[in-house]
């Protein structure tokens, strides 16, 4: 064989078993995971890595072969993702999900909570002194789930709602995965809302306060005030707490789309979007516990005081477990000091 | 290297993308229509999964049914209730999360299409942005087809139907979001900071001189000289061009190209030449050239570039 003139020709002869070792080696990550390679393999990735990096810089330099560039550039890419992409186990990113992330982003949107809070609470009081007033509010207000729990319902029916499950319902399974679902369709679509400049979230917030305002109205003018707390917030904390902080995730975003600040309006919305996204997917799992309380605590528990002993040591257990200041992040132990 | 103005710059839907080895890779990102025809694949498996799944049980719950557990009966309703339920809920939110949190960062749609998700900045693309991403889908993709839905059952109700107009208007505009930028970001790439990237899988080609040398050493025609202006006709958007042809192998493209060089540089055919044989010949000259002049910092761009 001739010498190899060219040096570009030199050059991929020289380099081309490291490249495609690389190959070989991610074909195999891609294919499965990381598990399948040794410690040595594994090391090797970064290695030939940058190597190819610097062929594609001289071959761009040098080259003009113009497949050899395409493929240079492939590779490299491939290379890119998995040296700088995510590795970590899922048991390990479960723990810092829940020992840190959740927490800390929960903690993070605190003013947007306040806000979303008071929309609720507000909202609820307007719902609970217009049904008060004049009862025909209430149909505008119940949101079609008053399955006839309206104001001219008698209070033998009202108290049999909150007691009896009622012997043909669905069974308290399917009723605990349909209100689940349906609960956590809605957070996620309050924060997914917020995007539109924070209206609609707030909008959808006041609807589920008039909602309960309107409810408590009913049955406090029939004296079951008491009965529908107990019925209500058993497992009401943890879903008016999700949906309070899916409401507060969506503010976050829409705020810092419509008033970026000194950012450009994108990287704004990005770094929103991710100090809310951490909150939304723990709120689906408090939800998970709400439907888990709906449709199964509700049903099985119907003692009065028993209810409320589990709605207040909920509410205990999240404030606790949120806002608790705890020794791990080292700007908080710097504030005590 | 940046002397010379090297490298073309970035247009269409390449991108400049900086590793942290200072490294442009110089991405390409996914178009809309690659885009809406991932979605649509996923969007199908995820029904198809669904439906599959529900009848499974369905058919668990008869069989289980008829071996004699008559109290089985009642439960079956439900559970292929449960199970349509909780799987759409799984399916809709956490089917996209868990496939783009994997090694390859693409959903089974994205595969096939040659996408993937990267974080735009450069960095890791983070569980928090994946997550962030596709709970924006329940206002890109949910929304309008509520609207849509709703539309349908406004019926002759002129304000119902104005109201489903206006929402589908403002939804639509949602759904529309990654034709109005350039990146093609749908509002969940905005919101999670990531995009959409083409990620080939290019094979490693024969360098065309190793074609050139083996043919030669087999038919032993090594006799095209060219002069130094022949070999400088033309500049590198041709020699790219020519890889292309030589690549492609097509008779009819080969003779046309092999004429027109011929006529540019004044070629006088050797005894039976093939138009392979000179187009390679030719080739070879072309880039040997070009290539030295590359290393001493000139990069003639095409034919009319007088550098």
């Amino acid at each position: 064989m001739k010498d190899l003139q060219l040096k570009s020709r030199r050059f991929r002869a020289e380099r081309e078993g490291d490249w495609r070792r690389l190959e070989t080696l991610l074909a195999r990550v891609e294919g499965r995971s990381a598990a399948g390679l040794s410690d040595e393999e594994l090391l090797a990735i970064p290695v030939l890595y940058r190597a190819t990096l610097s062929s594609l810089s001289v071959a761009r330099a040098t080259s003009l072969d113009h497949s050899l560039i395409d493929y240079l550039e492939s590779l490299s890419t491939r290379a890119y993702f998995f040296v700088y992409g995510t590795r970590a186990g899922i048991g390990v990113r479960l723990g810092r999900f829940f020992g840190e992330t959740w927490p800390a982003a929960v903690r993070g949107l605190w003013r947007e909570t306040l806000v979303s809070l008071a929309i609720t609470v507000g909202a609820a009081l307007v719902g609970y002194l217009l049904v008060s007033g004049d009862p025909s509010w209430f149909g505008g207000m119940s949101g079609g789930m008053s399955e006839g729990r309206d104001p001219t319902a008698t209070t033998a029916y009202l108290r049999h709602t909150l007691y009896d499950d009622g012997g043909q319902q669905a069974p308290l399974a399917a009723l605990a995965a349909y209100l689940f679902s349906h609960n956590a369709q809605i957070a996620i679509f309050a924060f997914a809302l917020g995007f539109a400049f924070c209206l609609p979230t707030a909008f959808l917030l006041a609807q589920n306060g008039m909602t309960l305002g309107a409810f408590f109205a009913v049955f406090v003018s029939h004296g079951l005030g008491f009965e529908l707390g107990g019925w209500l917030f058993i497992h009401g904390v943890t879903e008016l707490f999700a949906i309070i902080l899916s409401g507060a995730a969506g503010f976050r975003i829409g705020w810092r789309v419509a008033f970026p600040g000194d950012r450009t309006r994108i990287d704004a919305a990005a770094e929103a979007g991710r100090a809310a996204a951490p909150v939304i997917a723990g709120v689906v799992l408090m939800l998970v516990v709400a439907g888990l309380l709906e449709g199964f605590a509700r049903q099985l528990i119907q003692d009065d005081w028993a209810r409320y002993a589990i709605a207040i040591s909920s509410l205990i257990i999240w404030t606790g477990y949120f806002y608790l200041p705890r020794r791990a992040p080292s700007r908080e132990l710097g504030r005590t000091a | 290297m940046t002397a010379t103005g090297s490298t073309p710059t970035p247009g269409g839907q390449l991108r400049e993308f900086v590793t942290p080895e200072g490294v442009d890779l110089r991405l390409r990102v996914g178009s809309a229509g690659e885009r809406a025809a991932a979605f649509l694949l996923d969007a199908a498996i995820i029904i198809v999964t669904l439906v599959v799944f529900v009848i499974t049980v369905g058919f668990a719950g008869v069989a289980l049914a008829s071996l004699g557990a008559p109290e089985l009966k009642n439960g079956l309703g439900s559970a292929v209730f449960i199970v349509w339920l909780l799987g759409f809920f799984f399916l809709r939110n956490f089917y996209f999360v868990t496939f783009e949190l994997g090694a390859r960062a693409a959903t089974p749609g994205k595969r096939i299409l040659g996408l993937r998700v990267a974080a735009r900045d450069g960095g890791r693309l983070t569980s928090e942005a994946v997550f962030a991403r596709n709970a924006m889908r329940e206002i890109e993709v949910f929304l309008p087809l509520t609207f849509l839905v709703a539309s349908g059952g406004a019926g002759a109700d002129p304000v119902a139907g104005w109201v489903m107009l206006l929402g589908l208007a403002w939804t639509g505009g949602f759904a529309l979001f990654p034709l109005f930028n350039r990146d093609r970001l749908r509002v969940g790439d905005f919101v999670a900071g990531t995009w959409v990237v083409k990620s080939p899988r290019e094979r490693l080609t024969i360098d065309l001189l190793d074609a050139l040398e083996t043919a030669q050493g087999q038919n032993g025609q090594g006799g095209f000289v060219f002069t130094s202006d022949q070999a400088g006709a033309y500049g590198i958007k041709e020699l790219h061009v020519l890889e292309d042809v030589l690549r492609r192998k097509d008779a009819k493209t080969l003779a046309a190209v092999a004429e027109r060089i011929r006529t540019k540089i004044a070629w006088r055919a050797l005894p039976d030449e093939t138009d392979t044989a000179f187009l390679s010949a030719y080739y070879a000259a072309l880039r040997g050239r070009l290539e030295t002049r590359l290393l001493f910092g000139h990069r003639r761009r095409d034919k009319f570039d007088k550098a």
